[in-house]
Formats: structure tokens, sequence, C-alpha cells
């Protein structure tokens, strides 16, 4: 197993919202809520963990910002950080001359340095409620959360942790499915990390699923829909395909928000819809129930 | 059958040249059936070098070739009975989704294919080879079925994707998908795969988590069907095919990757030629293939299975490139 390394959790939660990449800022003091529109003061809204006081809009978090709200203060241990992808097949990018297109390894360079991490997933372990936990956690940030072969690999990493330790695994999704540049290498980290997972499964060891906003494509069709006990953030898009393609499909529109965490409720695909502010006691709660 | 498709213009002008002169018939001078023999070696060595040299965007139009044969053709000519079950025992009946017990020269394996239509009227009933969840659900219930009677498991996988529509988010079809490949791997028979068209995304892989993943020569396997690839890369459809290319969907490109174990070689000028050469090849490499993982324990079977896909993937350490860097 890989050398490990406490990760100070101040990392990603400067106060300033400029560095946080996709997030809708009205200067340094204010953001814009996408959904209702409101202007909400930064202070507030952080202190409101980045859900909309007026709509209970829930904002993208960071991984780092997300294992922060989970995971009892300092007790996270970050693992495998420096796997990052490689361009399996030196994919080349269309049209070439394009200014915001890059190859692929260009990209991920490019996205390394706007989101200053390595991959789209942080992985390792924790504890919640002081139950231990092994844990990985997906950031949209990063090439839109895709899964790419270092994705997989380091989602199964987490799972075999859990199988090793003998402890409870959770995933926390956000992904708008595969990575497209590593073609069928990708395709193929969704039977990997099922696969991993029905080993854990066999070792009779609770596997939570958290989806958050969004959680689509092969991510959702694979190890985000295999939880033992799935939950969900308020709203978020979980679909296996995205609601742009539906409509072309179906040559229907769709009204806002079709397939959400609400409608996977109802649908019996998700078993609790949990505001960002009760995850950590809920998750505290079933790990206490299927200790 | 016609040469239709664009790169085939030469051969199709070759054939045209053919049946002028052979409708001829007795009144064909010694000098034109010399013709007519020529024309026909050179249609012979022209379809060679067009299908040998094929590019990744040319092997996707022989994979959806419209008279390409479906899985219920290899049955047919393969398999000396097979009984089609239906349904999931849930919701209803998938008709992207054929499946069921058959029998290939006296064993009896589990068959689970995907199935397009010819006619538009058979396209519509099988939703374009699209399955719907309860597809998924039924292979799910007859692969658990075939491991309870210890039958081997034969899939052939020929769809474009799973079903896209909304009834299919309102019946779970990220779940039902994620099922059959937790399911598959801990499956205690061998099982193998084959794309014989098109193998596109998870609604592929749903039914292809294999001992051995085989490939015919012209099919295609990826992540993303070409169209929707492009669209999601660069708001364009109309890139297609460019999206093939970067993205090595070909059998001759995935094998050198370790991706599919075998290439099945197709009859000249693709498999819609000549159904019944591509049936006995299907055959002969299943019979193979299953004589092959037969010999192993349950123990060694799912151990090589986990193995196959637990090292899928390429990926590097950020100290690894530093030090490439640092070298070049
Ligand atoms: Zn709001």
């Amino acid at each position: 197993m890989a050398k490990e390394a406490a990760v100070p959790l101040t990392r990603q939660t400067s106060s300033s919202n400029e560095e946080k990449p996709g997030l809708p800022s009205v200067g340094n003091i204010a953001v814009k809520c996408p959904k209702c529109k409101e202007i909400l003061y930064s202070r507030d809204w952080e202190k409101n963990l980045k859900v909309c006081s007026r709509c209970n809009h829930h904002f993208r978090l960071t991984a780092y910002e997300r294992i922060e709200l989970l995971a009892d203060p300092g007790s996270f241990h970050e693992l495998d950080a420096d796997i990052i992808s490689v361009d399996p097949l030196q994919f080349t990018t269309f049209p070439p001359a394009h200014a915001d297109q890059r190859n692929y390894g260009e990209k991920l360079a490019a996205e390394r340095k706007k989101t200053g991490m390595n991959e789209a997933v942080v992985i390792g372990h924790s504890t919640v409620e002081s139950k231990p936990l092994a844990m990985a956690v997906m950031d949209f940030h990063f090439m839109g959360g895709s899964m790419g072969s270092a994705v997989g690999e380091k989602i199964t990493r987490a799972i075999e942790l859990g199988i090793e330790r003998n402890i409870p695994v959770l995933i926390a999704s956000t992904s708008g499915g595969a990575r497209m540049q590593e073609g069928l290498f990708s395709l193929m980290q969704m039977a990997k990390t099922s696969a991993a997972l029905a080993k854990l499964g066999e070792k009779k060891l609770p596997y939570i699923s958290l989806l958050t906003d969004p959680t689509t494509g092969g991510v959702s069709a694979s190890f985000a829909m295999l939880g033992d006990i799935t939950l969900a953030e308020p709203g978020a898009l979980v679909c296996f395909t995205g609601p742009r393609v539906i409509e072309q499909f179906m040559h229907i529109k769709l009204p806002e928000g079709t397939v959400n965490s609400e409608f996977g409720l109802q649908h019996g695909m998700i078993d609790a819809v949990v505001h960002r502010r009760d995850l950590r006691s809920t998750l505290g709660r079933i790990l206490r129930l299927y200790a | 059958m016609a040469y239709d498709l664009e790169f085939e213009k030469p051969l199709a002008e070759l054939e045209k040249k053919i049946s002028t002169l052979q409708r001829k018939g007795d009144r064909l001078k010694a000098e034109e059936l010399v013709q007519l023999q020529e024309a026909e070696r050179d249609l012979r060595h022209k379809t060679e070098e067009i299908y040998k040299n094929l590019t990744t965007w040319q092997t996707v139009s022989v994979a959806r070739h419209k008279d390409r044969p479906y899985a219920a053709d290899y049955i047919r000519l393969m398999c000396n009975d097979f009984f089609e079950l239906h349904g999931d025992r849930s919701f209803g009946d998938d008709h992207a989704i054929m499946a069921g017990p058959a029998t290939i020269d006296g064993q009896t394996v589990m068959l689970v294919c995907h199935q397009k239509g010819r006619d538009m009227k058979e396209k519509q009933f099988r939703n374009l080879g699209m399955p719907h969840p309860e597809g998924y659900r039924k292979a799910h219930r007859l692969m658990k079925q075939a491991e309870k009677f210890n039958m081997p498991i034969v899939t052939l996988i020929d769809a474009s994707g799973a079903s896209p529509g909304l009834v299919d988010e309102e019946r779970g079809q990220a779940e039902a998908i994620a099922a059959t490949l937790y399911l598959m791997p801990r499956l205690k028979v061998p099982i193998i795969s084959t794309i014989i068209g098109e193998g596109g995304s998870g609604g592929a892989l749903a039914i292809g988590v294999a001992d051995r993943v085989l490939m015919f020569e012209h099919s295609i396997y990826m992540v993303a069907a070409p169209e929707a690839a492009a669209s999601i890369m660069w708001r364009d459809s109309a890139h297609a095919s460019h999206a093939a290319t970067a993205m090595r969907i070909s059998a001759r490109e995935l094998l050198p990757l370790g991706l599919i174990d075998e290439i099945l070689p197709e009859p000249l000028g693709g498999a819609h030629r000549n159904y019944n050469q591509m049936a006995i090849t299907l055959k002969d490499a299943l019979k193979r293939q299953l004589a092959e993982i037969g010999k192993l324990s349950v123990e060694e079977l799912l151990e090589q299975r986990y193995q196959k896909f637990r090292n899928m993937g390429k990926y590097g350490t950020l100290t690894e490139q530093n030090l490439a860097t640092a070298q070049a």
C-alpha cells in the first residue's frame, strides 16, 4: 500500500472565492445563486456550508471542502495523492488549432494548475463521529470529475483499503461520466471499481454511496449506484443520461430538475436525500447501525 | 450484395463492369471473357487491399452496415437449440436483449445478446438495439440462473449504448447497468463476450465483464458512440470521425492496448458478405475458448477474471513524471 501523508485541511479553504473555479462570484464579498439569482454574502454563504439561504441550492464543493465537512477534524489522511493520469492513447483533440482545446496531456497539466489537485478524486481514511472509514471524494472542478484510469485506480484503492483494514467505505461522487480522452480504458474503470465493490461486499463491509451534483454517466452506472446505503444531497443532478441528451433523443423539453436526487428517491433509486448540514451526523448514525 | 459504402466506390464500379459482362452470357466474345476474369480478380484484390487498410471511421460504417448479421442470425446458424426466455420478473420484457439457454455442438450455454432490428418495424420493436433497464435486469436474472445450473455464459455485444430516454431514468438505467457490473466478476461459471458489431458505453460493458473478450475484425468497442463523444468534447457531433480515430475504437487498435483478447477474422468485405462463414468462425472460437477456460478451477477462474479487470488502466505518478521531465 502507498505511503501516507497527513494533509493540512486548510489547503483549499482560503476565503477568497477567486481561487475556486466554477463558482459564480460577484467580487470577493458576494456570490450569486445560480438557481434563484439571490446575491449571497460570501461570509454568510460559507458559514451556511455553501448552501443558498434563500432557495436551499447546494453549491458544488471541492474534494477537500467536502472532506472537511464530513470527517472528524484533523482525522483525514490522504493516500496515493501522487497518482496522475497519463495519455494512454496519445489523444489528439479537434479541431487542432482551437484556442481552448488542448491535447490530453496539456489539458491535464492545465487542470492540475487550475485546481491545485493531481486528479479528480482524493482518497484516504478518516473517522466520522469517531468511526473509522475509508473514503474517496470526487471533485467536479478537475475535468468535470470525469473518470479515467487514475480516478478508477484511486477509487479501487480506496475500496481495497476498506477490505485491508476491515472498515466501511464511503465514496462521494460528482462526475460528468467517463473521460473520453482515455477511450475504452475509461469504460473499463466501471468494471474495475464494480469488481472491487463486489469483493468488499463478500467481506460484508458496508459501502455508503453519496451522490452530489452532478453524478451522471459511467460513474452513476457503476460505483455510485452500488451503495448498500445510497444518499444524495438535495437537488443534485443524478442520472445515467444527461437531460440534454434525453431531450434530443425524445424530442421533448424537460422541465428544470427533472432528473435529480428527489426524482431518484421517488423512483426508488436512492435511500435518503440529506441536507449538507446533516451529512456528518447521518453518516455517524449509519456507521453505528451497521457496525 | 452491392458495394454501397462510401469507400467501396472502386469496388462498386468493378462490380458493375462484371455484371454487365455476365449479362451477355453466351454472347460473350473471347476477349470479353478475359476482361471478365480480370475484373473478377481485380475485385478480389481491391477488396482485400481496401479492407486490410480500413480507417477507423470506415470500420464504423462496416460495423453499422445495414446488412450486418445480428445476434439472432448467429444463434440460428450456430446453435442446435435456443430457447428464448423473457422478462425481468419485475417490470417487463425488453426486446433489445435476447437471452436464454442454447446448445453449441451439444454443450449447453446461457446466451445473453443485444439484438438490433433489421427493418423499420423491428428497429422500433427493439428500440434500435438499445436496452431499457428491464433488459439488463433480464440479463442479470439469467446470468445468475446460468451460475445455478453451471452453464457457461456467452454474450454477443451489439449496441450503440443503453437506451437514453426519460422512462429509462425512471426505471433506474444506471442501477440496472451497475448491478450487472457487480454481478459478473463473481459468477462461478466461465464467461465469454464477443463484440459482433458495435460495443458502445456502459450499455455494452453491462454484458461484457468476461474471462475472454473477443472482437470481430470490423467491429468497434468504445466508451461512447463517436457522435456522442464528439458532442461531449467539442459540442459538435459532426466531428464524430475524428472522435472515433482519436479514441482508437477498432479491434486492431484495441488488441495491442490489452483491452481485448482476440480478433476474429471476418469474411472478405465484411461479415455481411458471408453470414455462414462468420458464424463458423464464431462457433469455433467459442468452442476453443470454452475448452480452454473450462480447465480452470472456479478459484482460478474468478481470480483471473478479477485481475484482468483490476489491472485495466494506465496511470502514472508525479514522481515518475518529474523524473522523466528531468531526464528529457
Ligand atoms: Zn438560491
